[in-house]
């Protein structure tokens, strides 16, 4: 009665099925970066909004922080944008960096949205990105007091991320000397 | 009140639904006419209580209550009233709402448009359609409830994203949906032929117009939704192969070939069982992009709430209604017979290589659209597929087919004659390249081997598609030759519709230019022979915005072309900037201009762009689906249908 040509439709439909439940069960944003656990990457870069200051890694010293990757070309940064407002306003330190973007499209961003970060770097060749393990935009970094990468978020940040995950690491590494 | 009684509406729907597929479906099986009577009705109740179902919700919208929670998310008492009624299908819930509502149409137009076809038949079609519904109506009833309320009530709504607040959202989903949704009515054909055990030739009569109008609508809708796309997002672009573009394309080539091989099934017998699976496939098609859409399993720029809980409810209910008809599929397909004879060279080999390139054509949008998926699964890393991909593997594998379709209408079924074929069109493809080099040349100055390459195929397919019109009325010596089926006719128009479909994607990708410019008051900027004078930015007032609108006066040499107003939105509910281009749209060229940034002093970035022929993308398309409501219109179908009440005995 069967035969494998008709059966064929209905297992590779099996198939797809079967990645599309691992695809859901899975939290595709969680990617484990060999950078955790180390020292942000060196680098010395140019601020955004003032061409002629560089900008190192002492910046992380003394206080835990989140450094986000964006870009203004990066649809899924304008949707996170609004809750790093928010996360600012709540007196969460963020430093960002503009990924392989125009100083003039990046400026114009923060002159629209508004501005969370304490400072922006500025990579417009997208090499400090390369050290940085930068896969897409946006990505965030929790970084701790030493200086020292403890957590990598891939994708927009969103109110449950910051709620389970994000949040708590930071209240937690604030406690820690 | 009103969001109660669109609540209970739904709950009552939802009843119809079940009765709709439960007794016609075990009437048919258990040979009981009473039970099988219950469909038509059922399926007529349906259809109004999910109007007023829909009629409620909208009415929410008009009426500002912002007690229900959808309402107050996604409206605002600022909002003009024509985006308030749009606003009803802006986002997830009134878009499933509507989802649900169109199948119900769809159902409702199936009980009212079916008196030829037998009690036995009809009521299965139904039944395959109200099991849809059911399966919708809970998604919508457990998950995805319009109608929450939000007590206590907020006193004003969050608003409408400025991107949908625009002529496209009254007019793209609506399209869009009666195209995806009405693949369900082939579908059901398709399920009740399986199940019934007589896959003959009638039923693929009887698919061929339902297939027809919702492939039209498909085809509107993706039309439109392009056009949309362009003018509102501000980058000039008219296709992005974001993975809800190609949720939309991928049913749309599938029902492209549905409607091929529905002709080679109707007309010669042949393809039987494949035509069946095509049915299935284009409506799976449908659903996955539903699930790729609202699951947030891919990220894409189309922004519905994202919830994991609601894909894995789409994701059994697609496995359930896919999975069950493929599994009908391989029981019941093996025992068609299919008895016709064909030459290679024939038009059912023409149509066989149309259906093979089309679905493989599809397979590579689906694995395009997948594969950052499987690498995440596999735990390979995260990427993202674009636009290149799908512009090296999906343009190899369309151009045959632009090369086909103009042949394939010239080979009679069964055997072809070649030599014939050659006598026919062999001056039309030198013709068609010096046409292309010759205008590429004179035109745009360039020689490009794309654009060359492109236009042939164009020209090609509007030679060849209109060559038989023209022998007829050679032969015949005047119009009495062109007394031609609306079928033929619709044919011919959508081929032609793909030839200028064609030429608008060639001349436009290669020939359009671009330019940023940093402009003050007074200073002006040239583009591919315009001059753009900016005259300035004054502050502008709109019913729920500010904006500063630029203008910029366009001028050919002497003679003003066009005053633009391009404009820079600020949406404060939203807190929100929105950028509005301004077009000047002609057959020929466009010229789009758009404000970038503020800069110091007042100086403004402009974006200026000339972008020829592009709009012959969208006539393309609206010419391809007038070509699907005429063949839709074919008087043939009607007729056949009562005969068929003489032929068809209930199975």
């Amino acid at each position: 009665m069967f035969k494998l040509k008709f059966i064929l439709p209905l297992a590779l439909f099996f198939a797809l099925v079967i990645l599309l439940a691992v695809g859901l069960r899975l939290n595709p944003r969680e990617v484990p970066s060999p950078l955790v656990g180390r020292p942000a990457p060196a680098f010395t870069l140019p601020s955004l909004l003032k061409p002629e200051q560089s900008i190192t890694p002492d910046i992380f010293q003394g206080r835990v922080s989140l450094f986000n990757v964006w870009a203004s070309w990066c649809v899924a940064c304008r949707q996170e944008h609004p809750y790093l407002m928010q996360l600012a306003r709540e007196g969460v330190t963020l430093y960002g960096l503009d990924y392989k973007d125009t100083r003039e499209a990046g400026l114009g961003w923060l002159d629209k949205l508004g501005n969370p970060y304490r400072q922006v770097l500025f990579d417009e060749s997208g090499k400090a990105g390369i050290d940085w393990g930068v896969y897409g935009v946006p990505e965030t970094f929790v970084i701790d007091k030493q200086g020292i990468i403890r957590y990598k978020h891939i994708g927009p940040i969103t109110p449950k991320d910051w709620e389970e995950k994000i949040g708590p690491l930071v209240r937690y590494l604030e406690k820690q000397p | 009140m009103i969001a109660e009684a669109g609540h209970l509406a739904l709950i009552f729907a939802l009843l119809m639904a079940a009765l709709q597929a439960v007794f016609p479906l075990a009437g048919a099986t258990l040979g009981m006419p009473a039970w099988v009577g219950v469909a038509r009705p059922a399926a007529r109740a349906q259809s109004l209580f999910l109007l007023i179902a829909f009629g409620c919700l909208v009415q929410s919208f008009v009426d500002n209550d912002f007690s229900v929670l959808y309402v107050a998310e996604h409206s605002n008492s600022a909002l003009p009233l024509f985006y308030r009624i749009a606003a009803t299908w802006g986002a997830h819930e009134g878009s499933v709402l509507l989802w649900a509502t169109i199948l119900g149409l769809w159902a409702g137009a199936v009980s009212l448009f079916s008196r030829g076809l037998s009690e036995v038949f009809v009521a299965r079609v139904l039944g395959v359609l109200g099991l849809v519904s059911v399966g919708i109506l809970l998604f919508i009833l457990f998950t995805s409830n319009p109608f929450e309320r939000l007590l206590p009530a907020p006193l004003d709504g969050r608003d409408l994203n400025p991107l949908l607040q625009d002529f496209g959202l009254a007019v793209h989903p609506p399209m869009l949906y009666m195209g995806y949704v009405g693949m369900a009515v082939p579908f059901s054909f398709a399920i009740a032929a399986l199940l019934s055990g007589s896959l003959d030739i009638a039923w693929a009569r009887w698919s061929r117009p339902w297939t027809l109008v919702a492939w039209a609508f498909l085809t509107l809708g993706i039309t439109l939704g392009s056009w949309w796309a362009y003018y509102e997002l501000g980058w000039g672009g008219w296709w992005f192969w974001d993975p809800v573009e190609n949720a939309s394309f991928m049913p749309w080539l599938m029902a492209t070939a549905l409607i091929h091989s529905l002709a080679v099934t109707e007309k010669r017998g042949a393809f039987k069982a494949w035509t069946v699976l095509l049915a299935i496939f284009a409506f799976s098609l449908s659903l996955l992009g539903m699930f790729l859409v609202r699951s947030g399993i891919l990220v894409s720029v189309h922004a519905f709430a994202n919830d994991p809980e609601r894909g894995l409810f789409i994701l059994i209910f697609l496995g359930l209604v896919i999975g069950g008809s493929l599994l009908l599929y391989a029981l019941r397909a093996p025992t068609v017979k299919d008895h016709a004879r064909f030459h290679w060279f024939s038009r059912e080999s023409l149509l066989l290589l149309n259906n093979v390139l089309l679905v493989i054509a599809c397979a590579s949008v689906l694995l395009g659209t997948l594969y950052p998926l499987v690498l995440d699964a596999l735990g390979l890393g995260k990427i993202s597929v674009g636009p290149p991909y799908f512009g090296s593997v999906f343009t190899p594998l369309t151009a045959p087919l632009f090369l086909l379709a103009g042949i394939g209408p010239l080979v009679a079924w069964r055997q072809g004659n070649p030599s014939r074929l050659w006598r026919q069109v062999r001056w039309l493809i030198p013709l068609s390249i010096v046409a292309a080099v010759v205008l590429t040349v004179l035109w745009f100055d360039i020689g490009q081997i794309a654009t060359v390459a492109g236009l042939s195929c164009a020209f090609w397919l509007a030679t060849t598609s209109l060559l038989p019109l023209w022998q007829r009325f050679r032969h015949r010596k005047g119009l009495g030759g062109l007394r031609q089926p609306l079928g033929y006719y619709g044919m011919t128009l959508a081929h032609f519709g793909l030839a200028v479909f064609l030429v608008g994607v060639t001349v436009s990708n290669h020939f359009s230019i671009e330019k940023t410019v940093r402009l003050e008051t007074g200073e002006s900027a040239t583009l591919g022979g315009y001059t753009f004078l900016f005259e300035g930015v004054r502050e502008i007032e709109g019913p729920n915005y500010t904006a500063r609108e630029g203008l910029f006066t366009v001028s050919d040499g002497d003679r003003i072309t066009a005053r633009l107003r391009p404009q820079k939105r600020f949406y404060p509910v939203q807190r929100n900037v929105m950028t509005e281009a301004a077009i000047d749209p002609s057959l020929a060229r466009d010229i789009y201009v758009a404000l970038g940034e503020s800069l110091e002093g007042d100086a403004w970035s402009v974006r200026l762009y000339v972008k020829p022929a592009i709009r012959w993308i969208w006539l393309g398309g609206l010419l391809m689906m007038t070509g699907g409501f005429l063949a839709a219109a074919d008087r043939r179908y009607r007729l056949t249908v009562k005969d068929e009440t003489i032929v068809t005995t209930p199975a």
